[in-house]
């Protein structure tokens, strides 16, 4: 008797398991960024369990990446980092390109400088690197890095920074007159010194600030638009500004990882968050807008206004598309990085 | 009872001792010091460009744990970013300890001296905080001391300040932070020596005209000294390599050893250099096992003598 109850209740569990999915993909992405309701859309469409685990930048992802061991199907690097992963061979050419809902692709991210004819990445999201900043503390100009790197006395000791090296690395090099990626000493002298100047006015260089800023936490900080707008819902005094010394623009994407474990579920995910309403459900989630084309139609009305996400015209010329800089620079930007977070 | 056996015996149950202890050893070999070997290796290669490591002989990592080269003028200097995150640590360690004592030793004497049957539920309510996840009790002591937390309200509520405090983000809050999550750890020891404590040795003190003082001082400290040693060590090494509790409270800006080397591995690329930070908080814990195996020792022997 005892028997037959252990094994109906073994079958019971085995059973249950089978009903539950098909299959499971594991994502790996940046935290507070993935849509849970599209994620649900998803499980339910395809009967997939999904797991997601969060990183806070393309450093960590890199790097946890690289070591192995993840058990992750699909990454979402920033451009900047997608040739690093290409050449160290990380990513799988899934070949997006020849997907069915490729067609929604907005024509502007297909020849993309990082995957040319994305025969490897599908557009997640893309913003811009400015500044968020409290007016009700500080109510001067906000469209300028000096908020963070030269930081009027209402802002000192209430300022957050993104620990996104080469976000704030062009940030600053455009701030003291240089160009992007330049390896000129004079200018990066200069970058290094500005930052370990300001730093002492920083309260914190730490990831998910959404709340902090509407709780009054932090006054001022770089921010990306996004993450901006998602403070200004909860509290009106939260603004964003681009600095008009020069501000990255940047597109992070969805690739399938070389040691996927479930390569043809992370095929189907590809595929399915360039459908224009899934696409849509990520913007309306994470607040920043992504590269398919007739997403807007499914576009919540507090985007299509908002002054983070649609750039004020006199603006849009200080925005620089981000690019992968060469080895001999990054080191530099490196070595640059650790001084400044010890 | 060693007498009892023939030479023959003896040196069989020693054989079969070694072939016993043998699985237990293997364990240790591979488990414990083959990955630490991997890491002294590491520690002298050279970093990849992206993380990971050439396979290249360098001293750089260890020279690079005590000294820096300014990479525009090529002058030599101190590492005093490395070090002043190794004294925060220690400090903050150190003052981690001595708070949990304060705080733990009454609480301990506390429970110690209440009637048999509601020890047990005291203890309780020492445990159950503990058995929380550490992420989540963290989380809620930044709920209670940001700028717009309980604390603060409850303190402009009342009139006692105008603004709020920052604690967020300072190293007190690291401190508060760790005081609280490893308070039991101090708790526990002192509670198991405080209750084997025969306080009719405390009463003949108050008998003999000791004050409260004295008495706390000469006899009780003495007798429950182990204890108070014990839960030390069991806060200060963990506090040393502390991560979670500085990386959420302490804003990623007062770096600690532990996220000084999770830097390495990540955004700092230089995964050699994590490797050699990493064996030199190895030395701390070990300088500090040191002296409390030694302390641990010389009661010991008092005790004996």
């Amino acid at each position: 008797m005892k028997r037959t109850i252990l094994m109906s209740t073994a079958a019971a569990f085995l059973a249950a398991g089978a009903a539950h999915a098909e299959g499971v993909l594991n994502i790996y992405n940046w935290g507070n960024y993935t849509s849970p309701e599209m994620i649900e859309k998803f499980e339910k469409q395809y009967d997939v369990d999904v797991t997601i685990t969060d990183y806070d930048s393309n450093d960590t992802a890199l790097a946890k990446i690289k070591a192995g061991g993840h058990g992750f199907d699909i990454v979402v690097p920033s451009g900047t980092y997608v040739p690093i992963f290409i050449s160290e061979g990380l990513l799988m050419e899934s070949k997006p390109n020849e997907m069915e809902n490729f067609v929604n692709m907005d024509p502007t991210w297909v020849d993309v400088e990082f995957d040319p004819g994305r025969n490897y990445t599908v557009p997640w999201q893309w913003g811009t690197v400015g500044v968020t900043v409290n007016t009700s503390v500080y109510g001067g100009d906000i469209n300028t890095a000096a908020i963070f790197l030269d930081p009027p006395d209402e802002l000192k000791g209430k300022i957050n920074v993104v620990p996104e090296m080469m976000d704030i690395m062009s940030t600053t090099i455009y701030y003291v007159g240089g160009e992007q990626c330049t390896m000129d000493k004079e200018v990066l002298k200069k970058v290094r010194d500005t930052l370990v100047e300001a730093k002492k006015s920083w309260l914190s260089m730490d990831y998910g600030n959404i709340e902090k800023y509407a709780k009054g936490d932090l006054a001022a900080g770089v921010n990306w638009n996004g993450a901006s707008l998602r403070s200004r819902l909860l509290n009106e005094a939260v603004a964003f500004g681009y600095p008009m010394t020069g501000y990255p623009v940047w597109m992070d994407n969805a690739a399938i990882l070389a040691d996927a474990q479930n390569p043809e579920n992370a095929k189907l995910f590809l595929n399915f968050i360039m459908d224009p309403e899934n696409a849509a459900m990520l913007s309306n989630f994470a607040r920043y807008a992504n590269g398919i084309k007739g997403s807007e139609a499914y576009l919540d009305p507090v985007m299509a206004q908002a002054p983070e996400v649609v750039v004020p015209d006199e603006l849009k010329a200080a925005g620089v598309i981000s690019k992968t800089c060469p080895p001999e620079a990054q080191k530099i930007y490196t070595a640059i990085w650790t001084e400044l977070q010890k | 009872m060693a007498d009892d056996l023939s030479p023959a015996r003896a040196a069989r149950e020693r054989r079969s001792r070694l072939l016993l202890l043998t699985p237990a050893m293997i364990i240790l070999l591979l488990a414990a010091s083959g990955p630490l070997l991997i890491v002294l290796i590491y520690s002298f290669l050279t970093p990849g460009d992206y993380g990971g490591v050439v396979w290249k002989f360098s001293w750089d990592a260890w020279f690079s744990v005590v000294a820096e080269r300014d990479f525009f003028t090529d002058e030599l200097s101190f590492a005093d970013a490395h070090l002043s995150i190794f004294w925060r640590s220690v400090k903050l360690s150190l003052m981690t300890t001595v708070a949990a004592l304060i705080f733990g030793f009454p609480t301990a004497y506390f429970i110690a001296t209440r009637p048999k049957r509601s020890r047990d539920f005291w203890m309780l309510l020492i445990m159950i905080p503990f058995w929380t996840n550490l992420l989540i009790r963290t989380f809620a002591i930044m709920e209670l001391i940001r700028a717009e937390g309980t604390v603060n309200m409850l303190l402009l509520w009342t009139g006692i300040i105008d603004e709020p405090i920052q604690m967020l983000f300072t190293e007190f809050s690291i401190m508060l932070g760790m005081v609280y999550v490893y308070l039991p750890l101090m708790i526990l020891p002192i509670y198991a020596s405080m209750e084997r404590l025969d306080f009719s040795l405390v009463e003949a003190a108050y008998d003999l005209y000791a004050t409260r003082w004295r008495v706390l001082r000469r006899v009780i400290f003495p007798l429950v000294r182990p204890g108070v040693i014990a839960g030390s060590i069991l806060v200060f090494i963990p506090c040393l390599g502390a991560y979670v509790t500085p990386r959420v409270l302490g804003g990623g800006k007062n770096l600690m050893l532990g996220n000084l080397i999770e830097l390495q591995f990540g955004q700092g690329r230089n995964w050699p250099l994590g490797a050699a930070l990493s064996l030199s908080l190895l030395a701390i814990v070990m300088v500090a096992l040191i002296f409390y195996v030694r302390a641990v020792g010389r009661d010991g022997e008092k005790a004996h003598g």
